[in-house]
Parts: C-alpha cells; sequence; structure tokens
C-alpha cells in the first residue's frame, strides 16, 4: 500500500532506473569517459600554458558537463518507448508528472552525479585552487539536475525520431545557456575575488524553476509524443 | 453587425481571406520600402560621429525588433494550437518561423557588417549580440524540429511545445547573457545619448512598418501553401480554380 503514495512512487521509479542502469554499466561508463576525454582535450588543443589552463578550467569543464549530459539523455526514454513500458506507465491512474521526475532523478544519479564526482580531479588537471574546485562542485550539484530536467523535455519531444541524437542537442543545449553562464560564472568569481553567492543562488533559483515546472511539461510533450 | 470572427479560423475560408489579403500588404510593404529607403538615403543627413555608416541601422534594428516579437506572436500562436486544437494556430506558427529565422539573421549580418567599421570587429561577444544569435538557434531547432516529424499533428504539437518552453526561457537567458556580459567586461562601447535627427526617425519608422507589412504577406503566403499541402486530399482544395487548371 505504501507504493501507492506519490513519495513512494517516485521511490519505486526511481530505484528501478537504477537497477536498469546497473545492469548497463557500459552506458553509464561511456558518459563518464567521454566527459573525462573532452576534457582532456583541451590542453591537447590550446597548449600547456598553466596560466591559460587554469583561466579555461570552468568553461571547459561546463561545456564537457553540458555535452556529456546530451549524450545520455536520448536513453532517458527510448528503451521504455521501444519494450511499451512507457506506454504502460501513461496508462498508470499515478501522476505522469511524477513518475517522469523520477525518471529524471534517476538520470540525474546515474549521469550527472559521476560527472560531478570526477569534475574535481579534472580540475586539478587545470591546476584550479581548492576553493574554487569546491565551487565547482556545489554549481555542478545544482546545475546538472537542471540540464537533465530540460534535457528531458527534449528527450520526450524527440521520442522515436530519426537522427533524435543530434536533434535533441540542437533543441535542448539553447535552453541550457543560463545554467552554463552561472555554473562556470560561480567558478570564475572565485579566482576574481567577487562575491559567489549570486551565481549559486542563481543556479539555485534554475534549479528550483526546473522542478516545478520541467516534469508537467516532460509528461505533456510525453503525450505528444505518444499519441 | 455580429461579426463571426470564429469563421476565419478553419482553413477553409482563410485561405480565400489570405489570398485576397496578400497584395494588400505586399504593395503597402513595397511602397513603405521605397519611401523609408529613400528618406533613409537621400533625406537623412550624415551623422556626426559615424558618417555613412550609421545607415545600415535602417534595416538592421526593424529586423532585429521583429526577430523577436515574431518568435512571441509564433509562441502564442503554438499555444493558442495547443489550448485550443485549432489546426490553423499551428499552421501560422508554422509559417512564421522561417520569416522569424530570417529576420534575426539579417540582424545578426548587418549588425557585422556595422561592426566592422565601428567597433573594428565583424563580431563582439555583446550581450545583444549573443541573446540574438541564441534567438536564431531557438527559431531553427524549432524548424528542425517540425521538419522531423512526419506527422503533421504530432510535429505542430511538439514544436508549439518547444516554442512555449523557449519563450518562457527567452527572458531567462537575456539576463544571463546580459550578467555574463558585465562580468566579462566585454565592449565597452555602446550606442546611447545622442537624440536621433527626425529624418532619420522617420526613416526607421518606416522601415520598421514595412518590415512588418512584408512579413505579413510572406507569412500570409507561407501559411496558403501550407493549407494547400495539409489539404490536398479534400473536395475544397481539389474544386479551387487555381489547383483545376
Amino acid at each position: 500500500m505504501k507504493q501507492s503514495t506519490l513519495f513512494g512512487l517516485l521511490v519505486l521509479v526511481i530505484r528501478r532506473d537504477l537497477v536498469l542502469a546497473m545492469r548497463r554499466r557500459a552506458d553509464v561508463l561511456t558518459t563518464l569517459i567521454f566527459f573525462v576525454m573532452v576534457v582532456s582535450l583541451f590542453p591537447l588543443g590550446v597548449g600547456p600554458e598553466m596560466s591559460m589552463l587554469r583561466k579555461m578550467a570552468p568553461g571547459v569543464l561546463w561545456v564537457a558537463a553540458l555535452l556529456s549530459s546530451m549524450l545520455s539523455l536520448g536513453r532517458l526514454f527510448s528503451a521504455d518507448y521501444l519494450d511499451g513500458t512507457l506506454e504502460q506507465m501513461m496508462l498508470a491512474p499515478q501522476s505522469l508528472s511524477m513518475l517522469v521526475l523520477g525518471k529524471m532523478a534517476a538520470h540525474w544519479m546515474v549521469s550527472g552525479l559521476p560527472l560531478v564526482l570526477m569534475a574535481p580531479v579534472l580540475g586539478l588537471q587545470f591546476d584550479m585552487s581548492a576553493q574554487a574546485l569546491g565551487v565547482l562542485i556545489i554549481g555542478l550539484l545544482l546545475g546538472t539536475p537542471v540540464l537533465s530536467m530540460v534535457g528531458a523535455i527534449g528527450a520526450a519531444l524527440t521520442l522515436g525520431l530519426r537522427g533524435g541524437g543530434v536533434l535533441l542537442s540542437l533543441l535542448v543545449l539553447p535552453l541550457c545557456i543560463p545554467v552554463l553562464i552561472f555554473g562556470s560564472g560561480a567558478v570564475e568569481a572565485v579566482s576574481t575575488g567577487l562575491s559567489v553567492a549570486s551565481h549559486l543562488s542563481l543556479l539555485g533559483a534554475l534549479l528550483v524553476l526546473a522542478l516545478v515546472f520541467t516534469p508537467w511539461v516532460t509528461a505533456q510533450a510525453l503525450r505528444i509524443s505518444m499519441e | 453587425m455580429a461579426i463571426n470572427w470564429f469563421k476565419y479560423s478553419a482553413p477553409t475560408t482563410f485561405y480565400g481571406l489570405a489570398g485576397k489579403l496578400i497584395p494588400w500588404f505586399a504593395l503597402s510593404a513595397a511602397l513603405l520600402f521605397a519611401i523609408g529607403l529613400y528618406i533613409g538615403f537621400v533625406v537623412a543627413p550624415v551623422d556626426a560621429q559615424q558618417g555613412e555608416f550609421y545607415r545600415i541601422i535602417f534595416i538592421h534594428v526593424p529586423s532585429s525588433i521583429l526577430s523577436m516579437f515574431l518568435y512571441m506572436i509564433m509562441a502564442g500562436y503554438a499555444a493558442l494550437g495547443l489550448i485550443f486544437n485549432t489546426r490553423l494556430s499551428a499552421m501560422m506558427a508554422t509559417a512564421i518561423a522561417p520569416t522569424g529565422a530570417l529576420f534575426a539573421f539579417i540582424s545578426l549580418w548587418t549588425g557585422a557588417l556595422w561592426g566592422k567599421p565601428m567597433w573594428g570587429a565583424w563580431w563582439v561577444w555583446d550581450a545583444r549580440l549573443t541573446s540574438e544569435l541564441i534567438l536564431l538557434f531557438l527559431y531553427l531547432g524549432f524548424i528542425a524540429l517540425h521538419a522531423s516529424i512526419d506527422d503533421a499533428r504530432r510535429a505542430d504539437r511538439a514544436s508549439a511545445l518547444l516554442a512555449i518552453v523557449g519563450s518562457v526561457n527567452v527572458p531567462i537567458i537575456y539576463f544571463s547573457v546580459k550578467w555574463w556580459n558585465t562580468l566579462h567586461q566585454g565592449s565597452t562601447i555602446k550606442f546611447t545619448g545622442t537624440s536621433m535627427h527626425v529624418a532619420m526617425q522617420q526613416a526607421m519608422f518606416t522601415m520598421l512598418a514595412a518590415c512588418w507589412l512584408y512579413a505579413i504577406a510572406i507569412v500570409l503566403a507561407r501559411v496558403r501553401s501550407i493549407i494547400l499541402e495539409r489539404e490536398r486530399n479534400t473536395t475544397w482544395v481539389s474544386e479551387l480554380p487555381e489547383v483545376r487548371s
């Protein structure tokens, strides 16, 4: 009976998606490896000068996080769509928005959280200070869920389309620009001695806004794609 | 006299109305373009600081204004289509997108042409330029999504939702880009202060009106083609004189 409550439903969906992700660990690892690779390519592209790399680090890490989260978004609904689970979920009497929120949360834990944990190690390659690394982690913790949530709208809209992956990035990347700006701006503020609080507050505001609206919008998008 | 406004929300009746309206909008657009360009190039004096270069604003400013307004109008039609399930609204949204993208592109292009002699650079990462570029991306995303869905109904509804999400996001993007720019201490050149000469104002407003009329004419023409394409299997389309011949 406990599972009929909204929170119980949320936990159920998250647990299900996490189990599924753990059965296909390679998918999770490829996203992470992609992130590490993109970040490591930048010094090779622009040269090993530490002063320049230190300055570029926040932007590079954030852009790489943005790109690798795009990479895994295609899988958010497609497996459930192909085997018919998604249809059953939509027929379920429970709120579709809540189900979608659960899937978003699981997606973030699988593809966003590893990036957050990996970022400080990569930051050290770019000789970032401990303080900057701390802000980077807080920023990524606040920002990557937004990427998962806004991305879910795009994933729902492009469900089952040919060339869905590229199209998805085309739709979602412009919408993610504010996250990128405030996220890397926060880290930059550390190095210029400005207050970090404003950037992090704005990131938090974006997170709250996304948390309220995106599950519902994604549910509507799924209904459009599935009808 | 009570007019039934909803009569023209049906593609069947709107097709005829649009056909009658297009020549008027197109002619007045051409006339106003001619007047606006004449005032802009001949009557308006040379600017004290910018010389002849400033004249590009007569096309740059109207196209920037239109690119932004058209996105909001497009999102408005998209919302109408989603809420009331009217086919024509979705077709209007689809018809507006290419014109909006065109104006965004013209705005960026003419901005670059103006920036080279004025700022000494084709492109600066100014807040306005950057948000205009992102606006162009949003238009392209809308068009790409609509083009990649074969089922017309799903294409309409999916791209409508995207347009609405985009329109909610536009202010957020605009302000984030603005703050990002001030943080980075970007370009310090701003065009403020100097009051405009009367002839310059006249040229600007005439060109703005001309661009509006052009946009309306072209959108109506495009929506007519969309109606024909979507309704090609219906009797009323096959009975149209232009289709039968």
